[in-house]
């Protein structure tokens, strides 16, 4: 930049300042607050280098290097946890990810208004559900003795199953269950993708004697196919920060050789187990392993479609 | 008037290629309506059948044998009132804060006369991407003197980013910056501008804003899980956790406590269900637009 240029850039930066300093002022406290609960962690997971004392606090610290990163690689847990992570984030993928689509265009193709809102109404009010509730849903539904699923299979003559107990159920479970709760509401952002496709589309389809399958394959799909790719990417984008709420709670003794993922093993390393540094560690490599999906997934959307996040 | 008569026209010359791919899809959509709706009604038969009946099976779509014991233990129960009562001032108080925080930030970084407004939008949506994580976040707080205080729960995760782009691309389309200039010559400060004319203009999307606040901050336990250890601070969820999950996971089998008491704390976890869920599930026909808005206000612009 020119010197000239800056100096004007300045002038102007101060002019907006003292004519709006209103606004300014209005930004600080919001500012405070992503730099005092965001980015003052950020400084702080330099953590994962030292030896945390609590006494010499986070700063004082004894620097180690890379001794918990190595830690974490040599222990054998660290394969086991990469894998169910990995495993269980892209089961959900594989099935959430389509589901909703299929479920805005079958929702697309109904003429019925007051049986679509109904359907659209009812499969959205799941979302509103906490997790906590959720989980105690699944629990009942699944329980042993008295839960319902286990009441039917044995009313039909099969033997009740203890499905929270087995390790295999663990994933299909998650997942499904994610899907009974978010289908509906993440039709909605294809629903209203298809609302805004060209009508003349639609016109032409039919003068050209298209089917309604048809139709959708070449009309609707290729519509919404903008809005199906920024989405592909953030969830992929958000694959190794599966949510942890979920998991957690329907974690216990039995599944847990499926079930401990890299953000449930930090939580009990570091905050049941006061392990803060290799904690940090291992919660660090989740983040930058994240960041560096992201960044790939948009790159590759980018080259392949013109569609990108960035 | 055009448009329903070609729609009907249309109608008459469906193929029947295309009936049984209407009805095919009629056919799914209901299973779809079956598979999310029995577990709702189910939940809900069941807190109010009588505890045997609900043990016994006898349930399968409505109440058998009507009683209200669970929702009556509910109200006996204190630890259970204290829970709902601190949720309710969770969501009341930290829906404030976090609306008025939203706003400051949103609607400053939506003026074009604004300098560094883009330097900012970066500096919050990288926290989207990246984090310190969950210890280095924990020890900030705990530094902060907030572990076991309800502040934990109201300022760390105060701000939602997803909240302040919806909020901010709303004000963009909304308050254009011609208005904004014309009330300054006016001699109408930024100040006054916001509180008398842009606020009265954004209800759509403050009505996003609180509703989305006030479900979060209602359905969230992780951030109680971690920072509360005295349960007289504990918000509903965290009580439920205990009650239902715990306990579930815990010595369901043991036969050895009296019948009647293992039925009716069968029974109530039904009814927790219900009384946890009921708010946000009553109000959710008539705010859904809303949270549609706020999902699509997001994605246009994001």
């Amino acid at each position: 930049m020119l010197p000239g240029a800056r100096r004007g850039t300045l002038e102007l930066a101060g002019k907006s300042v003292k004519k709006h300093w209103q606004l300014y002022l209005l930004v600080i406290p919001p500012l405070l607050f992503f730099l005092i609960f965001k980015y003052v962690p950020m400084a702080n997971a330099v953590l994962a280098f030292k030896d945390y004392n609590v006494i010499k606090g986070i700063w004082g610290s004894p620097w180690v290097g890379l001794k918990y990163f190595q830690m974490f690689f040599e222990n054998p847990i660290f394969w086991t946890l990469v894998r169910n992570t990995l495993l269980l984030s892209f089961y959900q993928l594989l099935a959430g990810f389509p589901i909703p689509i299929l479920l805005a265009l079958m929702l697309n193709e109904i003429r019925n208004g007051r049986f679509k809102r109904f359907v659209q109404l009812v499969t959205f009010a799941p979302y509103f559900i906490s997790t906590v509730v959720m989980v105690s849903i699944i629990m009942l539904f699944l329980a042993p003795r008295l839960g319902f699923v286990n009441i039917a299979l044995q009313y039909f003559g099969f033997a009740p199953i203890n499905f929270l107990g087995e390790p295999d159920m663990f994933r299909s479970i998650y997942v499904w269950s994610d899907i009974w709760q978010t289908a509906g509401y993440s039709a909605v952002i294809y629903l209203a993708a298809l609302a805004g496709i060209d009508p003349t589309l639609y016109e032409a389809a039919k003068v050209d004697g298209a089917s309604r399958f048809q139709k959708i394959w070449h009309v609707d799909l290729p519509g919404i196919l903008p809005t199906i790719t920024i989405i592909l990417i953030l969830n992929v984008g958000s694959i190794m920060s599966i949510g942890f709420e979920k998991i957690y709670l329907l974690q216990n003794s039995l599944n847990l050789p499926k079930s401990e993922v890299i953000a449930t093993y930090v939580y009990s390393m570091g905050l049941l187990n006061a392990n803060y540094s290799f904690a940090t560690a291992v919660g660090l490599i989740n983040s930058v392993i994240n960041l560096m999906l992201l960044v790939a997934v948009n790159s590759f959307a980018k080259r392949i479609s013109n569609n990108s996040i960035w | 008037m055009a448009a329903s008569s070609l729609v009907s026209k249309r109608k008459i010359r469906e193929s029947a290629g295309d009936r049984i791919f209407v009805f095919t899809i009629y056919f799914i959509l209901s299973l779809v309506l079956v598979a999310v709706l029995y577990p709702l009604i189910y939940i809900a038969s069941s807190s109010i059948s009588s505890p045997s009946a609900v043990v016994s099976g006898k349930v399968w779509l409505w109440p058998v044998d009507i009683s209200f014991r669970g929702f009556q233990t509910i109200f006996k129960t204190p630890l259970i009132m204290t829970g709902y009562a601190n949720s309710l001032f969770y969501m009341a108080v930290g829906t404030l804060i976090s609306v008025t925080l939203t706003v400051m930030l949103a609607y400053p970084l939506s003026r074009k006369t604004f300098f560094g407004r883009n330097g900012i939008l970066m500096v919050v949506l990288f926290t989207m991407l990246f984090g310190g994580g969950l210890i280095p976040t924990y020890l900030v707080v705990k530094e902060l003197g907030m572990i076991d205080s309800r502040l934990a729960l109201l300022i760390p995760n105060a701000i939602w980013v997803w909240q302040v782009i919806i909020a901010r691309s709303f004000f963009q389309s909304a308050i254009p910056d011609e208005l904004a200039e014309a009330s300054a010559i006016d001699g109408c400060s930024d100040w006054r501008f916001l509180r008398s004319v842009v606020l009265p203009l954004s209800k759509p999307i403050l009505a996003v804003l609180v509703l989305m606040y006030a479900v979060g901050q209602w359905n969230a336990y992780f951030d109680a899980l971690i920072y509360l250890k005295s349960d007289k601070l504990f918000p509903l969820q965290l009580v439920l956790r205990s009650i239902i999950i715990q306990n579930n996971s815990a010595g369901a089998m043991d036969i050895s406590i009296q019948v009647q008491r293992a039925q009716l704390a069968e029974l109530l976890k039904y009814s927790l269900i219900v009384v946890a869920t009921l708010p946000v599930l009553l109000i959710y026909p008539f705010v859904q637009r809303y949270f549609v808005q706020g999902m699509l206000v997001g994605s246009v612009k994001g």
